[in-house]
């Protein structure tokens, strides 16, 4: 079982990773350029055989460990 | 009383906080993130560092270590505990202070002096300070900018330079009871003039003095 988890930052905090690419890409002429978010992407496998029962422990994961409620939400996606 | 600093796999300023402390006055012993015991200790110091190598976030995986359990129960007693550096992001993600540190403003690693001023004497660590005291030491991070959506954090130190864009130029931020403290300069490298500053002493003397039940 694949499961993919995407953990992005809130938009209501700083992303100065983003900040910078952002200015990189306007300095290359990429003015088209609104805005720049860096998210994070966890590839897990487990033996687990149950979608929902993978999807409902990753969640926990996340709420656990991966992810920082102050900063940050998340996405769990079952890959199968 | 008996002070713990506490050291994580990838910790490395346990000698610096031990020889301050010791230096103060105080009793000090390292002790192993393992540890599943500080009964016998007063008070706690999480030092600087990159505890587990800082992956998945500074500090998200050193608050699952065995002792955190018994930096909570000290820190729920009302005993004094301190997070330097990279401790303040692991008691950050305890969830023992409000916020969380992420990176730096300007993307850059600061490593140079700073000036600090006395926000808040009510703290471990602010206790033997004045209000609106100067304290010149150095600070030494990459995620050393502390945000905190709910606005919750007692600022007890605050940079007056602003280098890292730290929410209200916060370098140090205490639990709304005062007796656990982040701070993100390193007051045990200001001990000793010789090294460049003496700024610290006040700092970790409050620390020390904090350890004696009122």
């Amino acid at each position: 079982m694949k499961v993919t988890v995407e953990i992005t930052r809130r938009p209501e905090i700083a992303d100065p990773q983003g900040s910078t690419i952002q200015r990189a890409l306007h300095d290359l002429g990429h003015n088209a350029v609104m805005s720049v978010r860096v998210d994070r992407v966890i590839h897990l496998e487990l033996d687990n055989e149950d979608p929902d029962a993978a999807r409902a422990r990753v969640e926990d994961m996340c709420r656990q460990v991966l992810a920082n409620p102050v900063l940050e939400d998340f996405t769990v996606k079952v890959d199968g | 009383m008996k002070t713990a600093v506490v050291v994580f796999p990838g910790t490395n300023c346990e000698q610096d906080v031990a020889h301050a402390l010791t230096t103060l006055g105080g009793e000090v012993e390292l002790v192993w993130h393992r540890e599943p015991d500080l009964s016998e200790f007063d008070g706690v110091v999480l030092p600087g560092g990159f505890a587990h190598g800082d992956y998945l976030r500074t500090g998200a995986i050193a608050r699952f270590s065995p002792i955190m359990a018994e930096v909570e129960r000290l820190a729920e007693a009302g005993r004094p505990v301190l997070g330097i550096c990279n401790g303040f992001q692991v008691l950050c993600e305890a969830g023992l202070l409000p916020g969380a540190l992420i990176a730096n403003r300007d993307l850059a690693f600061i490593c140079r002096f700073v000036e600090l001023e006395v926000t808040d004497t009510g703290t471990i660590l602010t206790g033997a300070a004045q209000m609106g005291q100067r304290i010149r030491i150095p600070l030494n991070s990459y995620e050393g900018n502390w945000v905190d959506p709910g606005n919750s954090g007692r600022v007890a130190l605050r940079y007056l330079d602003d280098p890292n864009g730290s929410q209200g130029s916060a370098a140090a931020v205490a639990n709304g009871e005062g007796n656990v403290v982040g701070i993100m300069p390193h007051p045990e490298r200001g001990v000793d003039e010789l090294l460049g500053s003496g700024d610290g002493r006040v700092l970790l003397e409050g620390f020390l003095h904090s350890l004696v039940p009122a």
